[in-house]
């Protein structure tokens, strides 16, 4: 690295986009981005096709110029760097390897163009790392989709960026392969201890690896925390349905006391921690995670909050839990997660229920928020 | 009868198409061996004599020399320009793209008995004396649009993203062209040569227009044919197609012997 003038140590810090813009013609595909992300930090950008990330990523790449906007790493403005001028590297979606070039010569690569002489060392090192050091005279089309992403990934790492760039990095691969490369990826990071920026439309790979998600959507961030934080507490409909499932009911504010709110919901007065009511109207989205209800017979004791009335529609049994679907009086079919530990009364289809939760578990959204938004693109993925 | 038919059907043709194909070849190597005096037309006893003495027909090796001549440099100045006009409509957007596109296919459509003689005219209303260099441009121009064309196929099927993935390590755009892009198209531009070669080596309509004195091998062939091909035409015609035959096989053989070499170190 001490050999070539750009990538030199100093550009190191955090990453920072600043009103960061870029549009195709008519179409925004970046709009105006704010975000800093800090330096050895595993960060995703979560979001479905077409929302942006990728536009993101390829302009922190300079692969991409953006239309208006900034791009610091540290304190050095990086926004008309030359790409291979930029002490980043990227891993692309279908790895991008040259096919004419061995494993060896693909590792060697960056290092060779940078003037480094003598990069056996360096090369073999990072092959040791991904286990793959038997592989190096190989072309890259002998080698196995999850060989090949490694390969990728040490391609990028033996340079020794400040930054990484993971563009859909498993998404090529099976599912079984796919969990093992999130942990691997998850370990080279800790291991390396670089900025990894991670872009990936699956919300189960994010939350599984990276310390900060930002949920994009439409070019903006939705919603930007730890993967806990984005699971417990969605300021949107998008992020509640992005990330995992949500029941969506209506319901009116009533009163504040304290840290506390009630809300009248369908004619039950519930209650919910203000802190968790990301809405400043009356009118509210009730928001409560399929797994946070419990499902109890009719006249059984509940803590928490209560909603009664309910007949169970729909029972499907999936091993570690059962998922209930039950319809309330106001003609709402919810959905309910029970774990199979024994916690829940048996029950068949048509029969009477009474559904509770701890009020801590609740959020509150806008009451016009669009309770579809984010499902479309969950499912399409 | 009817089952063995319906099941070596297939064969039987494959084998009739490839008769077809081979037979004047195989008439052409035969006819090589013909002890015939002046006129090689009917076989006259077996002898080595004419491959002995490729040369042995007045003026055939000069005409010959001037055909790789040509050749050589058609193929070169097209190989080089065909190649830039190709990476030119593959890879970058500009005014005048499709027209170009389109331009560069007329070439290939026009009838060459029209070209050759429409060059002639420009040559001499240039007050240019048709011979070996005249013969040069006219042979560069109609290999151009082959060469454009088969360079431009292999560009189409090069993933951007890996000269995308060259920039992101750190490769100038010289690089990048002389480390990625370059050795990716290369397959494309040798079989865009090797065509150039063969049309150039080929060619006689135009070659015959545009040539004045100069002779060329289909020219010594078409102009000796009037009196009968001597022998040795047909030595040169069998020791070309050999050629090309062992350079294919060569590289058959080096391919599957570096594919089997990969394959024990599985």
């Amino acid at each position: 690295m001490a050999n070539h003038p750009d990538a030199a140590a100093a550009k190191t810090g955090d990453l920072k986009l600043s009103s960061l813009t870029k549009s195709f013609g008519d179409f925004l595909a970046v709009d105006d981005l704010d975000l800093v992300i800090p330096k050895g930090s595993f960060f995703a950008l979560l979001g479905p096709s077409g929302c942006g990330k990728t536009t993101t990523l390829r302009m922190i790449a300079g692969l991409e110029e953006p239309t208006s906007g900034k791009i610091y790493l540290g304190d050095t403005d990086l926004t008309d760097t030359k790409s291979y001028r930029r002490p980043v590297n990227t891993v692309f979606q279908n790895y991008a390897l040259f096919p004419h070039l061995t494993i060896f010569e693909n590792v060697a690569f960056g290092l060779r163009r940078r003037g480094i002489k003598d990069v056996k060392e360096a090369v073999e090192k990072v092959l040791a790392l991904v286990e793959l050091a038997h592989l190096r005279d190989r072309k890259p089309t002998q080698l196995s989709g999850g060989q090949q992403q490694r390969i990728a990934v040490a391609r990028a790492i033996v340079n020794r960026p400040a930054l990484l760039l993971l563009d859909e990095p498993l998404g090529a691969l099976d599912l079984k392969l796919r969990r093992q490369m999130q942990i691997e990826l998850k370990w080279i990071q800790t291991e390396v201890g670089i900025t990894f920026v991670h872009v990936t439309h699956d919300q189960e790979e994010a939350m599984t690896m990276a310390d900060t998600i930002a949920v994009m959507n439409e070019g903006r961030i939705e919603q930007l925390g730890s993967p806990a934080d984005l699971y417990e507490n969605p300021k949107t409909a998008f992020v509640a349905n992005f990330l995992g499932q949500s029941n969506f009911i209506k319901g009116t504010l009533e009163s504040t006391s304290g840290a506390d709110q009630f809300v009248n919901l369908q004619g039950t007065r519930i209650a919910i921690p203000a802190a968790r009511n990301s809405s400043t109207h009356k009118s509210l989205l009730v928001g409560i995670r399929p797994e946070k209800f419990r499902i109890h017979n009719v006249g059984d004791s509940t803590t928490g909050n209560k909603l009664e009335g309910g007949i169970v529609t729909d029972i499907s049994f999936v091993g570690v839990s059962t998922q209930y679907q039950v319809e309330m009086p106001w003609k709402q079919e919810l959905m309910i997660f029970e774990q199979n530990d024994g916690g829940a009364p048996n029950l068949r289809k048509g029969d009477a229920v009474t559904l509770s939760w701890e009020p801590h578990f609740t959020f509150a959204l806008d009451g016009d928020e669009d309770v579809t938004s984010g499902l479309s693109g969950a499912d399409a993925e | 009868m009817t089952r063995w038919l319906s099941k070596n059907l297939i064969r039987i043709y494959a084998a009739l198409a490839f008769i077809y194909l081979f037979i004047p070849v195989a008439y052409t190597m035969a006819f090589s061996f013909n002890d015939s005096g002046k006129r090689n037309l009917i076989w006259q006893g077996f002898t080595f004599k004419n491959w002995l003495n490729p040369c042995g027909a007045p003026e055939v090796c000069t005409a010959l020399g001037n055909s790789i001549k040509i050749g050589f440099l058609a193929t070169l100045f097209a190989t080089v320009l065909g190649t830039m006009i190709a990476f030119a409509l593959g890879r970058y957007s500009f005014r005048g793209r499709s027209a170009t596109n389109l331009l560069i296919f007329l070439p290939m459509a026009t009838p060459e008995i029209v070209l050759g003689a429409s060059l002639l005219a420009m040559f001499l209303n240039l007050g240019i004396n048709p011979g070996f260099w005249t013969t040069v441009i006219a042979h560069v121009m109609f290999c151009i649009s082959f060469v454009v064309v088969t360079v431009k196929a292999r560009i189409a099927s090069l993933d951007p993203k890996l000269e995308e993935a060259a920039r992101d390590l750190y490769a100038t755009e010289w690089q990048t062209f002389r480390r990625v892009t370059l050795p990716l198209v290369a397959p494309g531009i040798a079989a865009a040569a090797l065509l150039a070669f063969s049309l150039s080596f080929d060619d006689f309509i135009i070659t015959n227009f545009n040539s004045g004195t100069v002779n060329t091998f289909p020219k010594f062939v078409w102009v000796s044919s009037a009196r009968g091909v001597p022998a040795q035409a047909n030595v040169i015609g069998s020791a070309m197609f050999l050629i090309a035959l062992a350079i294919v096989i060569s590289a058959q053989i080096y391919s599957s012997a570096k594919a089997r070499r990969l394959q024990k170190k599985h």
